[in-house]
């Protein structure tokens, strides 16, 4: 064939050949990253100043001992059940002042979801995935109760927004009218969730 | 090819002209979505379950403690003890402390706040280990931490 003019056509058939070899490449060395789990704060150093009295009634204690097995109230518990008992003892609202909550208004209980506190204390020989699955528990409870009144006042999950709104690329004005209503619901019930050292026997 | 299946026309070829341009596609989608692992690790980390997860967002905000028992490979050496690892060594629960303030000064000084510290620690491990960790972090006031887990039903972990 004789050429005519111009350049001939650069021969580009082994183009996809080393585009494949570099996607193998990437598939192969790197792994998506599992990046998600349970947020805590810990406790600061300093004590607070003042000793605050807390009523035992408003404290919802759960020991885990180095078996695994759960004690909730002084009472042994299957960590099945803790859920449950959990948000019961949150929503009890004996003081009849919580207006949205749907629990026993049980004397012996807490008075107000803003003032219960959940106490975590476990063995130095628990496992870790004990631990976490407490936690888990502990904290679900809290946001099945948010999520429900969360669903009532916005008609959508507290998760969902609290995700939402902590998401780096949710535009900023739908951030704010976000924080509103996550801080709304927040404050129903406010997440008190404390641990204390951990014991060695 | 001419008088293939001696059909009226010819069959025209196929153009592979745009094959390259589907793969780069697909290479870049790749290459923007993982990250190449960054350290190797020293210690089994098989992280537990839970369902009640909140995502990470931002990798240059995060400071990570890995703690497991050592690697089959190592575990002549190290024996069976829980160990924790920091960056690429493994460290004492003592240096914990250090470690986390030496990365705390590498950020920017306006993230500063907002770093977390995720915890990697190992379905096996004792509570011990990592409340002594905690007990660390403590005293050097970084007090966000994330205990890093897989998203799935956590009372597959008591299993």
């Amino acid at each position: 064939m004789p050429r005519r003019k111009g350049a001939p056509e650069v021969n580009a058939g082994s183009m996809a050949d080393i585009a494949f070899l570099l996607l193998i490449f990437f598939l192969v060395t790197t792994t998506i990253e599992t990046d998600a789990g349970l947020d805590r704060m810990l406790p600061p150093m300093e004590p607070p100043e003042e000793d605050v009295v807390i009523k035992q009634k408003n404290i919802f204690t759960v020991n885990i001992n180095k078996n695994g097995q759960l004690l909730v109230e002084d009472e042994l518990m299957d960590l099945k059940n803790l859920r449950k008992a959990a948000m019961d003892f949150l929503e009890n609202g004996a003081d009849g002042s919580c207006n949205y909550c749907k629990g026993r208004k049980d004397e012996s209980s807490s008075d107000n979801p803003t003032k219960a506190i959940i106490s975590l204390k476990n063995d130095r020989e628990t496992k870790y995935s004990t631990y976490i699955t407490v936690q888990n528990e502990l904290v679900g409870a809290y946001n099945d109760l948010r999520n429900r009144e969360s669903q009532k006042s916005f008609g959508r999950d507290f998760t969902d927004m609290e995700a939402e709104y902590l998401n780096p690329e949710t535009p900023s004005n739908v951030r704010d009218d976000l924080k509103d209503k996550v801080k709304q619901i927040q404050d129903k019930f406010p997440q008190k969730l404390s641990e204390a050292e951990t014991t060695s026997n | 090819m001419r008088n293939f299946r001696n059909n009226k026309s010819k069959l025209p070829a196929i153009s592979t002209a745009s094959l390259p341009d589907i793969v780069f596609m697909l290479l870049f989608f790749f290459m923007t979505v993982t990250t190449i692992k960054d350290n190797t690790l020293l210690v089994d980390n098989n992280l537990p379950n839970a369902t009640e997860v909140k995502k990470l967002e931002k990798k240059d905000r995060i400071i990570e403690i890995f703690v497991g028992k050592p690697a089959p490979e190592l575990a002549s050496v190290l024996g069976s003890e829980p160990k924790i690892q920091l960056d690429d060594r493994l460290a004492s629960v003592t240096e914990v402390s250090t470690y986390v303030l030496s990365e705390l000064a590498k950020k920017p000084e306006s993230i500063r706040n907002y770093v977390t510290v995720s915890l990697k620690v190992d379905k096996e491990v004792k509570v011990g280990v990592v409340s002594d960790i905690k007990e660390e972090l403590r005293k050097v006031n970084l007090l966000k931490v994330n205990y890093t887990t897989y998203e799935g039903d956590a009372f597959r972990n008591m299993q």
